[in-house]
């Protein structure tokens, strides 16, 4: 096994609402090799998201991390000072691409100053350094070196998006949390923009922490895979494992939910149901009102993380 | 030159549902200072396709191809620029019409020009071509109840005069969309259901008239994947209970190979490829639609190993400027490949010409020269 980049340990993230405290990410616990994608998978409303802002610190209020540890290159980086955290680790340590790549990009901005700005706030560039810099970005992701000159409005959809992964690569981070970065944009384009990630991670060696709804989107990217439901990881395991042999009833449940381009025609299935309210999650497993295999345990007391093979973990009563 | 025996013209038979011929949907763009010439977004740009009874017909692209305008220009909800569509109403709706103006049969099966009704007296068909709409957050007014919202297409129609038959009807089709126990649900208010519970709503309203054809423009793209089948099982039921004929429009091939019969592509305004929903997924012949079924994910981890190979270049160029010839030309990657038909496909627009039986094709790589 090689060097571990991030480890996430018992990771609680809560939401102090008006109306009661909103439980979105509840114990979840990752690991990261250098060099090694992840895909957190799950609808919704399932906490992948929140996550993703628990591990770059930018969790928006009333949410608070309330729980557990966050272990970047050795170093426990939840007992750092804001201040610190800012200067050493996001963007330089861990940078994220934004959700809705349209939205993202201040329309009043160039292309090249959005570039520069990270370079000349971390790096103390000077404007001209950092626009330098800022041309070879846009090389490296695909965009001619003239459109640092261009506002947001003059890009199409697929462009924002390949600025928006520049932004992310500017410090050469080890790590790169990439929050749906496909939404809203076509499938030719989308298929583009994965061929991107694959490149980077490919060439620069790049960890990727891909979040998506889509296991399909998934699958083209993570050597691993992490499947969360009502802020808990259900299953999680090398993709070549949860693909072939899913063991979690809900990963079987989203396996079989989507429609395939070749091959036999099955009668898709869905799972009855909707995800809970994370103010009051069922207790037990949360997944068990949903499950067709739900036992009498499963309603009392929650599943234990089971290895059910190398480096393949599932939390159900059904393995246990 | 004569038209070629092989190029695509609708036919009207007894099991025709609908015949859109030669389709055309601009939208001006306003002139600046009232000079210069006048642009049109040609949204729409000549479609034709039929439709048979009791089928489900996929019309499928990405996001600005008209797929969405088509949809609305049959329910006559944007102003159409030129071509016909040529629909058969039900029974009940057929006795409606039959004696307003402007109604002529065009077939023995009693089809109708439904272009040449005045908007004036176009009400009754109203009832017998529906939509099911994409957003189920912002197609349900937020201040009304699901009995309101489902009780405004009744008195719209007349179809329920008193209050104790309109709950009655509501609660029919509450439980057909399976919203049970319907007096639960009658008095909330959309925000009080989740989004599969609201689309269910949606679907209800468009069916609620009776309706014999059904435009669901992507009923299920807003809705959480593992709910998106039940939905999807639930408009077959329907259909079979209700006797309907869906056009489905959708982005997602993958679905339309599902779910539908026959599937259309359309790229910038146009049909580019048309045919049985499997055979032209599992075997695209359309440069265009081969990158499009190129670019789909699959749940395969092995790809992620392997950068794809896209078939395609550029960007969709803009509607208000298309390219001359065959409007995929610049993206075209096969016609790098074919210097020979570079000045055809440059210069003249491919029709689409049958392949197969039933499959047709507009380009100029199938299509006699």
């Amino acid at each position: 096994m090689s060097e571990t980049l991030l480890e996430v340990r018992n990771v609680k993230t809560y939401f102090y609402t008006l109306r009661g405290v909103v439980r979105a990410v509840d114990d979840v616990n990752l690991e990261l090799s250098r060099g090694e994608s992840l895909g957190i998978a799950g609808e919704s409303g399932c906490g992948k998201s929140t996550l993703a802002f628990t591990i770059i610190r930018l969790i928006p209020p009333p949410g608070r991390m309330v729980g557990g540890s966050i272990v970047f290159q050795g170093v426990d980086i939840t007992k750092m000072s804001e201040e610190e955290f800012r200067q050493k680790i996001r963007w330089k340590g861990i940078s994220m691409i934004f959700q809705g790549a349209m939205n993202v990009l201040n329309p009043v901005i160039t292309v090249g100053d959005h570039l520069a700005e990270v370079l000349m706030l971390h790096k103390n560039y000077t404007k001209k350094e950092a626009l330098a810099e800022a041309a070879k970005l846009l090389q490296m992701v695909g965009i001619e070196p003239r459109r640092l000159k261009s506002y947001p409005f003059e890009l199409s959809g697929g462009m924002k998006q390949r600025v928006v992964i520049a932004m992310a690569l500017a410090l050469n981070p080890p790590l790169v949390i990439a929050d749906e970065p496909t939404t809203a944009l076509d499938v030719v384009v989308q298929a583009q923009i994965m061929n991107l990630l694959k490149k980077l991670k490919r060439e620069l060696k790049t960890s990727i922490i891909l979040i998506s709804h889509d296991l399909s989107l998934i699958a083209e990217l993570a050597d691993k895979v992490a499947v969360m439901y009502a802020g808990k990881i259900v299953e999680q395991g090398l993709s070549d494992y949860v693909y072939k042999t899913p063991k979690h009833p809900y990963t079987q449940g989203l396996l079989g939910s989507i429609p395939r381009l070749r091959g036999e025609i099955r009668d898709l299935t869905w799972i009855p149901g909707v995800p809970p309210d994370l103010r009051y999650p069922p207790p037990g497993c949360r997944f068990h009102p949903r499950c067709k295999y739900a036992m009498e345990k499963c309603k009392k007391e929650e599943p234990p993380v089971i290895e059910v093979e190398k480096g393949h973990y599932v939390a159900c009563w059904l393995y246990a | 030159m004569a038209a070629a025996p092989n190029v695509y013209t609708p036919r009207i038979d007894k099991e025709t549902k609908l015949v859109v011929s030669g389709l055309k949907v601009y939208f001006p763009l306003r002139r600046l200072f009232l000079i210069g010439p006048r642009l049109h977004v040609r949204a729409v740009d000549g479609v034709s396709f039929d439709v048979k009874e009791g089928e489900v017909f996929a019309l499928a692209g990405e996001s600005g191809c008209g797929k969405t305008t088509t949809g609305k220009a049959i329910l006559r909800l944007v102003d159409i620029t030129s071509g016909s569509i040529i629909y058969k109403p039900s029974e009940r709706i057929s006795k409606v019409i039959s004696t307003v103006p402007g109604y002529k049969k065009v077939s023995e099966y009693g089809h109708v020009n439904i272009l040449s009704i005045p908007e004036k007296y176009y009400k009754p068909l109203r009832q017998d071509i529906q939509m099911i709409w994409q957003d189920p957050y912002g197609s349900l007014n937020p201040r009304r109840t699901i009995f309101e919202i489902l009780e405004e297409p009744l008195d719209i129609h007349k179809l329920a005069l008193s209050r104790d038959e309109r709950i009655e009807i509501v609660a029919k089709i509450l439980e057909d969309v399976k919203l049970t126990p319907p007096e639960e649900f009658m008095w909330r208010y959309p925000h009080m259901l989740s989004g599969g519970q609201r689309q269910r709503v949606v679907i209800a309203r468009a069916l609620i008239t009776k309706p014999s054809l059904v435009v669901a423009d992507e009923p299920v793209s807003m809705i959480d994947v593992s709910l998106r089948a039940e939905l999807l099982q639930l408009m077959m039921d329907l259909k079979k209970a209700y006797g309907l004929t869906y056009i489905f429009i959708t982005h997602d091939l993958a679905l339309a190979r599902y779910i539908s019969n026959r599937l259309a592509i359309m790229y910038l305004g146009k049909i580019v490829e048309i045919g049985d929903a499997r055979k032209v997924v599992e075997d695209p012949h359309h440069p265009y639609a081969r990158a499009l079924v190129e670019a789909i994910p699959e749940p395969e981890p092995e790809r992620r190993h392997v950068i794809k190979e896209l078939p395609i270049k550029g960007e969709v160029p803009s509607p208000i400027n298309v390219p001359p010839g065959c409007r995929f030309h610049p993206r075209c990657v096969v016609l790098d490949q074919q210097p020979a038909l570079r000045s055809l496909c440059t210069s003249k627009e491919p029709p689409l010409v049958e392949v197969s039986p039933g499959r047709y094709v507009a380009c100029w790589l199938y299509a006699k020269k």
